[in-house]
């Protein structure tokens, strides 16, 4: 029994049965097809996160945000004035993360393509944009860039979902796709 | 060798007794440490169970139970209890037993054995302290810049510590006991799988020491700063490796009630064996699960760990998925069960709480928790589901639905055998796991599917009824948190069964004498024999495990490429 | 180490080598020292390696 020693000292020479070595084949070749899978997807696959990252201040990184914010303002939005800022299409555009806000709220053209740069004021929060369901983890001090190509005019949603304190529900941002110009 | 083992202890005539069920000679140090570990275990089961009934409620949009603050707490609470503390004492249970009494030895140093129970328990209370203050909520994983009170870090230092002194003992005891000639040739299986599962704790703890000790002095001020993507990569080799302890002793645990109950023998110690090496090699590096979304790793570090080395370590689980069941098919077989493809299966004792929540615990964390943990954990994939409630899903149906439900099943045994009490209330005890089991499959099933839908996991609101910007979830999402709330007060009132059933017993219940052991014997009389002859080429042919795990395997592969069809479905990104 | 003890103790077949998988199965520490160093250096060094290696803002 398996909770007895083996009673053949040689263990290690017994034969396997066929349906264990066709299993066992079966399972390792399932493997290599999962993991090929996932490299397969760089080349093919249009959903890859970006590595680029950069360590960056957080206050460098507000004020870069702040400038486009400056520049691009279409209007304001909501009791507290939050920015819907509308940066031209294959520019670099910028999400904050702070306590409790996704800030500014974006406007962005269907089917054109972005450098969105996102990064943290304060503590780490996460980027989950909805009803897509694309989830990135956010860390102060850290700033990941990535290639997004907003499909389907609409309202989109940013909901924080890495825990961050005691106002983490209500940290919503936004994200408006329109029809390209 | 035999110097290490020494350590601090001079020989010690240690006094044993004979177990009458299994004629395995039982050092009484050994004995008392395992009973005191899995009472304490149960004890933080039943406070971090109690946690959970609170998130679940809260969670569960009609009733909304606790304020913020509250939720923030206990959910924190119910990840350091049931994560960390509950079964890890129980672990440090299973291997003194799977040590000194599978092997017949004395146990190495029990002396410093009460030392690391003394700083498990010290560390365990003082982390629940500090939480249970209100200054500490910072979930189970504490990310940093994130600051809980430094008595919350120096609470898992102290815990890991004594884990640490315990598996050391552990592994003098398996020194002693090849110097003492305690056993002939290898060690059984069990032990052998309680090896992988303590290597694994030893990799565990020392990722938990490298970061915790700069964290809590940094919680105190010495250190000014902890880097936030350095502390994730370090703390989840902690963190992940912790629940890959689970999985080598659960398994162990199957394997062991497998015989225990039914007699069964591995097919082979040879394929049994070597999967458990895929474990001690494999299983830990898929701690990167947790980072396929963060800046600046490279997509090699990820592919690559978060495969277990091209899925290495999923090999050594899908083998266990046949050899398991095969064990068990074959004994029953042997027992005359040959008619058909299933016979063996249907008049499996089913009504035996060991039995069934072992068998529960097997097919539910292959499709639950298997099936999910590798399409969470692949590199793009992760990029719908990083943390949505998929994630508590997918684990609920690894920690939960396996190792908890597994634990759960050989306590039904650890009670007669090693506390030597009858277990009270036997139709409540058959049932526990039935219920437990329905109620974990529940809370699983539609945690996943909230967050397949894109629902946050730790939210409070997700009504975001007081949020600036104004958002709602789909409707079937809030019926999916409903639901996983019923079914986790299922759940609840399985872990309450069994709390009632295993407290009772072991304070209250009749006790299991010689002679009873002689006229109910707890295991087969007919095991051994049953099963005579040994090794893969004499076991009998497997028709029923090879069809169970026939659909095992379609399901996964289908279920693994929905999920990229719904990741193809999304904005591109690059 | 570990052989020699073996090999006293399996009397009824004195002259079958262990084969290398089955020695290496049967020594813990061995076992204890690659289950801690194949981690340690695929995930834990590598790891904090790329985390090091992630350059600093333009």
């Amino acid at each position: 029994m398996a909770i007895h020693p083996p009673e053949k000292r040689i263990w290690w020479n017994e034969p396997l049965e066929r349906s264990e070595v066709t299993w066992i084949t079966i399972a390792f070749i399932w493997g290599l097809v999962m993991f090929f899978t996932m490299v397969f997807w760089h080349f093919t696959g249009e959903q890859n996160l970006s590595n680029e990252a950069y360590r960056i201040h957080p206050e460098t990184f507000a004020e870069r945000t702040e400038a486009m914010a400056d520049q691009y303002t279409v209007r304001e939005e909501g009791d507290t004035g939050i920015p819907v800022v509308h940066p031209p299409p294959g520019s670099d555009v910028y999400m904050l993360a702070r306590l409790w806000e996704w800030w500014p709220i974006l406007e962005l053209e269907e089917g054109k393509d972005y450098r969105l740069h996102l990064s943290s004021m304060d503590w780490q929060h996460g980027f989950s944009l909805q009803p897509e369901n694309i989830n990135i983890q956010v860390h102060p001090g850290y700033e990941l860039v990535l290639t997004l190509t907003p499909e389907g005019v609409g309202e989109y949603w940013v909901v924080c979902n890495e825990f961050c304190g005691i106002g983490h529900h209500q940290m919503v941002g936004k994200i408006y796709v329109v029809e390209a110009k | 060798m035999a110097s290490i083992a020494d350590t601090g202890t001079l020989p010690r005539a240690a006094e044993f007794r004979t177990c009458p069920d299994t004629g395995l000679k039982i050092d009484l140090a050994a004995e008392k440490l395992i009973r005191w570990n899995a009472v304490v275990a149960v004890v933080f089961l039943a406070i971090g169970g109690f946690f959970g009934l609170l998130v679940a409620l809260t969670r569960w949009p009609a009733v909304h139970l606790l304020p913020a603050e509250w939720f923030y707490l206990a959910l924190t609470a119910h990840g350091a209890d049931v994560l960390l503390f509950w079964v890890i004492f129980f672990e440090i249970a299973i291997l003194y037993f799977a040590s000194a009494v599978l092997l017949n030895s004395r146990l190495a140093a029990p002396r410093i054995a009460w030392l690391g129970f003394w700083l498990m328990l010290a560390g365990a209370l003082l982390a629940n302290v500090a939480v249970l203050q209100g200054e500490s909520s910072v979930m189970f994983t504490s990310y940093v810049p994130m600051q809980a009170a430094p008595h919350f870090y120096l609470g898992l230092i102290l815990f890991a510590v004594g884990a640490l002194v315990a598996v050391a003992v552990f592994f003098g005891t398996l020194v002693i006991a090849k110097d003492e000639g305690t056993y002939e040739g290898s060690v059984p299986l069990v032990t052998f799988g309680a090896i992988a599962a303590a290597v694994i704790a030893v990799f565990t703890i020392t990722s938990g020491a490298i970061i915790l000790i700069p964290t809590f002095f940094w919680s105190v001020g010495i250190i000014s700063h902890i880097d936030p993507v350095m502390y994730k990569v370090v703390w989840w080799g902690m963190g992940h490796s912790s629940q890959q302890i689970n999985v080598s002793a659960h398994v162990a645990v199957w394997y062991a009630i497998a015989a225990m109950v039914l007699g069964a023998k591995p097919l082979s110690e040879k394929v049994s064996r070597f999967a458990f090496l895929m474990y001690i090699l494999f299983l830990q590096i898929a701690a990167a699960h947790h980072l396929l979304v963060e800046p600046g790793i490279s997509s090699e570090w990820k592919i690559f760990n978060t495969s277990y080395a091209l899925y290495l370590a999923v090999l050594g689980s899908l083998i266990h998925g046949l050899s398991v069941p095969g064990a068990i098919e074959a004994a029953q077989r042997r027992r005359g069960f040959t008619k058909g493809v299933f016979e063996w299966l249907r008049k499996a004792p089913w009504g035996n709480p060991a039995f069934s929540g072992m068998f529960l615990s097997l097919v539910m964390f292959g499709f639950l928790g298997g099936i999910s943990g590798v399409v969470l954990g692949s590199e793009q994939i992760n990029l719908i589901l990083h943390n949505t409630m998929y994630v508590p899903g997918h684990f609920h149906g690894t920690v939960v639905a396996g190792t908890t439900l597994a634990f759960m099943a050989i306590t039904y045994l650890v009670v007669p055998l090693i506390f030597r009490r009858e277990i009270m209330f036997k139709k409540v005890a058959q049932w526990q796991p039935y219920v437990f089991g329905l109620g974990v499959a529940g809370i699983s099933l539609f945690m996943m599917g909230a967050g397949t839908l894109g629902v946050s996991r730790r939210h409070w609101d997700i009504t975001f009824s007081d949020a600036p910007v104004a958002f709602d979830y789909p409707g079937t999402a809030f019926l999916m948190m409903g639901l996983n709330g019923v079914f986790g007060v299922l759940a609840a009132l399985g872990g309450l069964m069994y709390i009632v059933v295993v407290v009772w017993s072991v304070f209250f219940g009749e006790r299991r004498t010689e002679e009873k052991a002689r006229s109910e014997p707890l295991l087969p009389q007919d095991g051994a024999a049953a099963v005579a002859t040994y090794g893969s080429e004499g076991t009998l042919k497997l028709p029923g495990t090879i069809t169970l795990v026939a659909v095992f395997f379609v399901a996964f592969v289908l279920y693994y490429f929905v999920n990229w069809k719904f990741l193809s479905e999304v904005w591109p990104l690059s | 180490m570990t052989d020699t003890g073996q090999d006293t103790r399996a009397s009824d077949q004195p002259a079958e080598r262990v084969p290398f998988m089955q020695r290496l199965l049967d020594n813990p520490f061995l076992l204890l020292f690659l289950g801690v160093a194949v981690p340690a250096v695929l995930y834990l060094m590598w790891g904090i390696m790329e985390v090091a290696q992630i350059p600093i803002a333009p």
